[in-house]
């Protein structure tokens, strides 16, 4: 550094030293595992694509029109008159299904490492409400386009709220301001997408960050690296993140940008699963879609919703099913009685009960996104049977298997055999 | 185990594709980069639809896009606005209209992204007379659409009777025959490629920067791919000492 460099910055660290000093904690003094495999990009991808979606919403926002007269025309407007308005909306609707892809990857990570588990119940915990703020701020955001399913997508998920006993329709309706989905409900959810979820989102960030770097990061081995210290402190088997990870990570988030831009610049619909075929209509409050599914990334659930029997001609049952199925990610450190964290050194059951819990989550996903018909009927009449689509079945005992894995996970994490650990991490 | 996840995933992924049930679309034969058709499709598009369906979001100096100058636009095709920035919008009263066909004809800027290309290109070949309608014609894509047939006169009147055979496995499955009931101004395959230039159009309408967005997508997949040349050195450099 030049010597005027320099001194400016004596300056400055003399009147405000604490910025080198949160530098050294969470950087270039946080002692992070050196056996970080594939799965620890997502989380600084994660961030990534945090920071891709605000800057990316800034500059929509400054063409879009939050009015239900004007909005999907403003989209066009963006698309076609704002010079590179395609670009920044096709990062944004690229980012949003990016960030659900990168943050469903992270999650699996804790769950195949054992990463929620003692000392890092809250670093999960503040992740779990991540994800449930994202899928908010997604919901609020996929209205904005007041295309079709933006509009229908919008208004099955508030009526889902209607159900609650009691007070369900008087909170549908505070929930949308309007007795349907209106002006009023687009200008209300832009105001809690631009404003008041990404608030919530950054702040919770910041938590699950300072959680994570307080007790430390776990690692494929699930070895606590401050067992072993060498005589100057510090761990044997950790390296400071800066430089190693962030240029790691530099390394990842190029090969991520690859994949983004490939699919924002060749595929932006990717399919009709990022955006929608039906949402290039304009929203219609009186024309219902024949076949309204929400965007993929809320179809696990959707299915889960769908599944659940109406009880007294209430659809509340699957809407509770729904909530808990969300809910129940918040107890994981607690569900999980293995002694061991990482799924290196668990036994057989776990690793079937996770296998199983995956192939059950996408199934559950594929199945949201296409009508219950989608596997024809059973060909044989009984009782029991209330529908005869075969995919409501399967959603059915997909479901149960959902909540298998989560509720019955005391028992057969602590029966599973486990390997021994090693001391230190291994190559 | 890895090989069980992988399982999954290709069962889940190619269930997706699964095929669609009723009249099979055919494949659009259009080409984006092809600018002869492009502008031979913009010309069928103000003379037989823009009479009823706007392409609001699109303007008609941006047809500029389409190898056009801006005189050209003005004497050949602008038709419904007095300057060329304008956009194209149709003349015919929204209000009325809905009254006459029972729905207002959709705005078409984004129809090819909505409905697909291959939808509009069998839909608009397959339109039958059918003298159960309002309006004496039917489709095979859209039953008892309100629209008449829009280029009649360049396809000729076609009849079509649907008949159910079964084949040599003894499946059912419906065959369909068309007979020419008049001749149109264009062959077969004249219209054909009518069509397709007119599907080529809305498809470009849609989405005007798509060729735009391809040719920028490889650049900076150039750049990303160079960049990561020296991400993945930098890397390999630094961490040399880690074991």
């Amino acid at each position: 550094m030049s010597t005027r460099l320099a001194a400016l910055w004596n300056w400055f660290d003399a009147r405000m030293p604490s910025v080198a000093e949160q530098w050294r904690i969470h950087a270039s003094e946080y002692y992070a595992p050196k056996n970080f495999n594939f799965w620890y990009f997502f989380g600084s991808l994660a961030l990534l694509v945090l920071v891709i979606q605000i800057v990316s919403g800034i500059f929509l926002t400054m063409n879009y029109k939050p009015d239900a007269a004007l909005a999907f025309g403003s989209v066009e407007y963006i698309m076609r008159d704002v010079p590179g308005g395609w670009i920044l909306r096709y990062i944004h609707s690229t980012g949003a299904s990016a960030f659900f892809v990168v943050v469903y990857l992270h999650m699996f990570r804790g769950m195949l490492y054992g990463s929620y588990k003692e000392p890092r119940e809250l670093v999960w915990v503040f992740g779990v409400l991540i994800y449930l703020t994202l899928m908010g701020e997604a919901f609020f955001g996929y209205l904005l386009p007041w295309g079709q399913m933006s509009y229908w997508g919008a208004q099955v998920i508030v009526n889902l709220f209607g159900t609650v006993p009691f007070i369900g329709p008087d909170l549908a309706l505070w929930i949308r301001g309007d007795y349907i989905v209106s002006d009023a409900t687009l200008n209300r959810f832009f105001a809690l997408h631009v404003i008041a979820l990404p608030l919530v989102l950054l702040g919770l960030v910041v938590a699950h960050l300072l959680a994570l770097h307080d007790v430390g990061s776990n690692n494929p081995d699930g070895v606590e690296i401050k067992k072993a210290k060498g005589p100057d402190g510090k761990p044997l088997d950790g390296i400071p993140f800066h430089p190693y990870y962030t240029v790691k990570d530099l390394m990842g988030a190029v090969v991520f940008l690859a994949i983004f831009a490939f699919v924002m610049f060749f595929v932006p619909e990717m399919g009709g699963y990022f955006l929608e075929h039906n949402n290039f209509i304009p929203a219609d409050p009186l024309k219902t879609p024949e076949h309204i599914a929400p965007v993929w990334y809320f179809t696990p659930y959707y299915s889960i919703l769908r599944a659940v029997p109406p009880l007294f001609n209430s659809q509340f049952p699957g809407v509770l099913a729904m909530g808990i199925a969300t809910l129940i990610l918040f107890f994981l450190p607690w569900l999980d009685r293995s002694p061991v964290k990482s799924i290196r050194y668990r036994g057989p059951i776990y690793r079937w009960a996770l296998g199983i819990f995956v192939v059950v989550f996408l199934l559950l996903g594929y199945l949201g996104v296409k009508p219950t018909t989608v596997w024809g009927q059973f060909g044989f009449d009984a009782f029991f049977l209330d529908t005869k689509d075969v995919a409501t079945w399967v959603a059915r005992l997909c479901t149960i298997l959902y909540f298998a894995f989560f509720f019955l996970m005391p028992w057969y994490t602590k029966m599973d055999p486990v390997k021994p650990v090693p001391d230190r991490v291994t190559a | 185990m890895r090989a069980f996840f992988l399982a999954a995933l290709v069962s889940v992924f190619s269930a997706v594709n699964a095929a669609e049930t009723g009249y099979r679309l055919e494949k659009s034969p259009h080409d984006p980069r092809d600018l002869v058709s492009l502008q031979a499709g913009a010309q069928v598009f103000v003379n037989y639809c823009l009479g009823c369906h706007g392409a609001q979001y699109m303007r008609y100096n941006r047809l500029t896009d389409l190898g056009l100058e801006e005189g050209q636009i003005r004497d050949n095709l602008m038709f419904t606005a007095d300057k060329v920035g304008e956009p194209m919008r149709t003349t015919l009263p929204q209000k009325e209209s809905k009254q006459w066909f029972g729905v207002t004809p959709p705005d078409l800027s984004l129809v090819a992204r909505s409905r697909g290309a291959d939808w509009l290109y069998t839909y608009m070949r397959t339109f039958y007379r059918d003298p159960k309608t309002a309006t004496g014609w039917n489709n095979l894509v859209f039953p008892n659409v309100g629209m008449p047939h829009a280029l009649w006169m360049l396809q000729g009147q076609r009849g079509l009777e649907i008949a159910t055979v079964k084949d040599a496995g003894g499946h059912e499955r419906a065959e369909y025959r068309w007979t020419q009931l008049s001749p149109g101004a264009q062959s077969a395959i004249e219209y054909d490629t009518t069509v397709r230039d007119l599907v080529n159009f809305l498809t470009y309408v849609s989405e005007p920067a798509a060729q735009k967005r391809k040719s920028i997508g490889i650049v900076v997949l150039f750049a990303l791919g160079i960049l990561f040349i020296f991400a993945y050195l930098l890397k390999k450099e630094f961490w040399k000492d880690v074991k």
